[in-house]
């Protein structure tokens, strides 16, 4: 017998005992560290082949030529997988059932429609034969001129940006506001093409048997890769088995199964054997995703008192000339800072690119650090300290919806935030500090923020005689700490010490726990965890309380505590028994119970869900050569109930890392002759190195948020990179007297 | 390609090889020795996720050619441990939370290992920073890794200390 409900169970902070909150250090840290931790690559069939792609030299046109037949003479090569001979597929790869679903490049034809799409396979005994064989191909090109850059192409308004939000908004009228303004400032700046780069290249290992699909691969999302798998090949979901347990990185590009990985699915059925393929690095710029370059400006009109009373603020970006994800960069301004009159805006150009995609706080980065720039900006304008110009413009309800917050600790991030960094004693005028050896030195801050994110999830629990548990759900784990984060969730459910409680996640035969993606994964299958836990309870609880012979007779359900592994009287602790007495005297070797997470659709339509923080940065700058370097970074973030302290400091500390590498560093360059990425590799796209990264501090602020869900979870995964990279920005302006306008900031546009 | 015989001592245990001149020391590592714990990140040297100790020194072994080390001894991440007593520097990096999704990992803590053996970190937390800037860790725990060789080098300084003792 199985129960679905959602208990209102006192919320897990308020129990003893508990596990969440505790900074536990991570479960899968011994394996990671001994080097056992196996991910997708790692995998060996028996008899496994390896697949190498062969990838498109040329931005734009047509293969005219494949030496399919060198490539096949090299020894060990067993097969060439082109257009010619690639298996048929149920589903057409450019067919697009919802927006979710993004086309995919799998040899249905010779085009090429941006450079490193894939344009063949070679597979062979091993790696290096495959390799040789792909060299072998020589291929031979029809190409067209390649559209590049955001004035490569025609512009227009596309239908909505990111998931599903309007390109074009507006509350009030922004050319009034500007028009009765006493201050106005207009700005544009532009942010590159990026790429995720996680460390792990996209890997799969494919086995098929029958139509069964045995599949180790990295995925952020194993029931959609499942589901999308198995409609290009026509065979059920269940007979697809996806392991993922540990992704080595993904920040959205392993969000939605890319096609490389279904051309290893597509080797493997052609050669009859399992096949490993991975993407070497320069292959990941392309067809797994990017973020999509932006220019944006934007106007703001404030009053005497240094009040917003507009903000305007227009995004051009680029798509690929196939498919359609706009980064929703404007959206940036829905949320952070009343006005009277907003509006936001994108625009978009179709481009010789792979399709862009989600790349961790996708719209919400290159939004901010446009946003933050210009709050500094108006500040500036207004004479004021940027801090205080802040905190005038303070937003006590969501500024486009006038929705009341859930909760908003967002005072309280920049009080502890600036107190520790020292801000009070920062000079107003730029160029004024410098260091013992001569650097200029500079301030600068901005505002984090990330919407609150709920997707659906399911979990299973299990209780056991022997006064164990078991927690089943198919989790991801791409280093934001899934394994330990989970099982704290799972322990504090179940009422178990977190070692008597079995975890497991990261495999399509779990229950579907939804995508790790969105900043919502702890929130979304953290909730199913606690509703199964909690399921699960309640049915051990019946047993009890309605059994004469047991303590608990007659307490009731909700007249019960589960701690530790007994279930105690809630109006008399010392009155209990174990979980083992209780599943023993009822004969059962275990009960079991389900749970769901998701968003509750009363409080969405309600409340504006958002997490928040403030970042300061010091930066100095070399005057006579311009090298820029960080020195100092503190963030204060409020994002809800914490499960595990140290995991979390860990995604802000990464998070604003990537905001130090979005001001800095960041820009995959394409040759606008060829259209091809000339730093396609991790010497020449410039992600930052240890000796790149100062002295990082997060604090977590506090923050009880009774509406997102009933474990107060936020999400915390994508928050760091907003506000920071605005935030050294505005710190290279206040050290220099230059504003940056154009990000990565180079040194050429500090000098002269 | 025709094979050339090698003999490599790895993580103590030798090793008797028939090898394609092509394969480089990472793909004799992964792919025919089931050492999957060292990490192909790049293949061409820039991220480190590759590094192992040769004769005790730190490389990128996807640059090292496994014909050019016949008769090398090869410390992988598979042989830091001993049985369930971690490293003190594996212990370490649990400890700071020196990682996140552990892909890079092996490569920090085996560059950590030839760093230290360097003699050149110190305590100065800025010549650890640039000592280990040969190794990406795209999650940025960068911060966590500096700590854990700080405290990793003052255990390790401890117990030489017990030893000349």
């Amino acid at each position: 017998m199985t129960l679905e409900l959602s208990l209102n169970q006192q919320p897990a902070h308020a129990r003893q005992g508990s596990s969440i909150g505790q900074p536990l250090t991570r479960r899968d840290g011994f394996l990671k560290v001994t080097g056992a931790a196996r991910y997708a690559a790692d995998n060996h069939p028996p008899g496994m082949l390896y697949a190498v792609l062969a990838v498109s030299s040329i931005a734009r046109g047509r293969v005219a030529a494949l030496d399919v037949e060198a490539a096949k003479a090299h020894h060990g090569v067993v097969e060439v997988m082109t257009p010619k001979n690639r298996p048929a597929l149920a589903a057409d790869p450019d067919a697009k059932d919802h927006p979710f679903m993004f086309r995919l490049d799998l040899l249905q034809n010779d085009q090429v429609r941006y450079p490193n799409q894939s344009i063949a396979v070679v597979i062979a005994e091993t790696l290096e034969a495959a390799t040789e064989g792909a060299a072998l191909l020589s291929p031979r090109y029809e190409s067209l001129p390649a559209r590049v850059g955001l004035d490569g192409a025609e512009s227009f308004v596309p239908r909505g940006v990111g998931i599903g939000s309007p390109a074009v908004h507006h509350k009030g009228d922004v050319e009034v506001g500007l028009k009765s303004a006493k201050t106005r400032i207009e700005a544009t700046y532009e942010t590159p093409a990026q790429y995720h780069n996680a460390m792990e290249p996209h890997a799969i290992v494919v086995a098929w048997d029958g139509d069964r699909l045995s599949i180790d691969t990295p995925s952020q999302g194993l029931a959609m890769a499942q589901g999308r798998i198995a409609g290009l090949f026509g065979i059920a979901p269940e007979n697809i088995h996806i392991r993922s347990p540990f992704l080595g990185g993904g920040f959205g590009s392993k969000g939605m199964i890319s096609g490389p990985q279904v051309l290893g699915i597509l080797a493997a059925r052609l050669v009859g054997r399992p096949v490993k393929l991975v993407l070497r690095r320069e292959q990941m710029y392309g067809p797994v995703g990017h973020r999509a370059p932006t220019r944006q400006t934007l106007r703001m009109g404030m009053d005497g008192e240094g009040r917003l009373t507009a903000i305007d603020h227009h995004a051009r970006t680029a798509s690929s000339t196939f498919d359609d994800f706009f980064e929703p960069a404007a959206d940036a301004s829905h949320t952070l800072y009343a006005s009277p009159a907003i509006a936001t805006s994108h625009d978009a150009v179709r481009l010789d690119t792979g399709t862009p995609l989600f790349m961790r706080a996708p719209g919400e980065a290159t939004g901010s650090i446009a946003l933050e720039s210009a709050i500094d900006e108006a500040a500036h304008a207004c004479g004021m300290d940027p801090l205080e110009f802040r905190l005038r413009n303070y937003a006590e309800v969501e500024p486009m919806t006038g929705k009341p917050f859930s909760s908003k600790a967002l005072r309280e991030c920049y009080r502890q935030a600036a107190e520790t960094f020292g801000w009070a004693s920062r000079p107003l005028q730029p160029r004024l500090m410098r260091d013992a050896d001569g650097f200029l030195t500079g301030w600068g801050m901005g505002t984090a923020t990330f919407p609150a994110i709920m997707f659906q999830a399911e979990a299973h629990a299990v209780l056991r005689a022997d006064g164990s548990g078991l927690m089943e759900t198919g989790a991801q784990d791409m280093g934001q700490g899934a394994w330990t984060a989970f099982a704290q969730i799972a322990a504090d459910g179940l009422g178990l010490d977190i070692d008597r409680v079995e975890f497991r996640a990261g495999s399509s035969d779990l229950p579907n726990a939804g995508i790790a993606g969105g900043s919502g994964h702890t929130a979304t299958a953290g909730m199913a965890i606690h509703n199964a836990g909690a399921a699960v309870i309640a049915r051990l609880a019946d047993l009890a309380t309605g059994n004469e012979a047991s303590p608990l007779f007659g307490a009731g359900n909700e007249g019960v505590l589960a701690r530790g592994g007994r279930l105690y009287r809630r109006d008399d602790e010392s009155r209990g028994e174990s979980y083992a007495e209780i599943l023993t005297r009822a004969g059962l070797t275990e009960i079991e119970g389900h749970g769901k997470g998701a968003p509750d659709p009363a409080s969405q339509e309600t409340y504006a869900k958002h997490a928040h923080g403030a970042v300061f940065a010091e930066v100095k700058v070399d005057p006579d050569f311009g090298q820029i370097r960080v020195t100092r970074l503190v963030g204060a973030f409020a994002a809800g109930r914490v499960i595990n302290p140290r995991l979390v400091r860990s995604q802000y500390y990464g998070g604003m890392i990537w905001g130090i590498s979005f001001a800095l560093h960041e820009e995959a360059i394409t040759d606008r002759r060829s259209g091809r990425i000339q730093n396609a590799n991790l010497a020449e796209y410039h992600v930052p190195v240890n000796a790149d990264v100062p002295s990082v501090e997060a604090l977590l602020v506090h923050e009880d948020d009774p509406y997102v869900n009933a474990l107060g979870i936020k999400g915390v995964g994508e928050i760091g990179i907003t506000g920071t990279a605005g935030a050294v920005a505005n710190a290279v302006w206040h050290a220099t007297g230059v504003r940056p306008r154009r990000f990565p900031i180079r040194i050429e546009d500090l000098l002269g | 390609m025709t094979s050339l015989p090698i003999t490599l001592t790895i993580n103590g245990h030798r090793h008797e090889l028939e090898v394609d001149p092509r394969v480089t020391l990472l793909d004799l590592l992964r792919e025919r020795l089931d050492l999957t714990g060292t990490k192909k990140g790049c293949d061409r040297g820039q991220c480190g996720a590759c590094t192992v100790l040769v004769e005790g020194k730190r490389i990128n072994s996807c640059l090292a050619l496994a014909v050019s080390h016949d008769g090398a001894n090869v410390l992988t991440i598979e042989g830091v441990a001993h049985g369930e007593e971690l490293h003190p520097v594996q212990a370490a990096f649990i400890a700071h939370d020196g990682f996140q999704c552990g892909f890079c990992t092996p490569g920090q803590i085996m560059s950590t290992l030839g760093l230290i053996a360097e003699g050149q970190a110190g305590d100065d937390p800025e010549r650890i920073r640039e000592g280990l800037s040969g190794n990406i860790c795209r999650c940025a725990a960068y911060g966590g890794i500096v700590e854990a060789v700080l405290e990793a080098q003052q255990q390790l300084a401890k117990a030489d200390r017990r030893t000349a003792a």
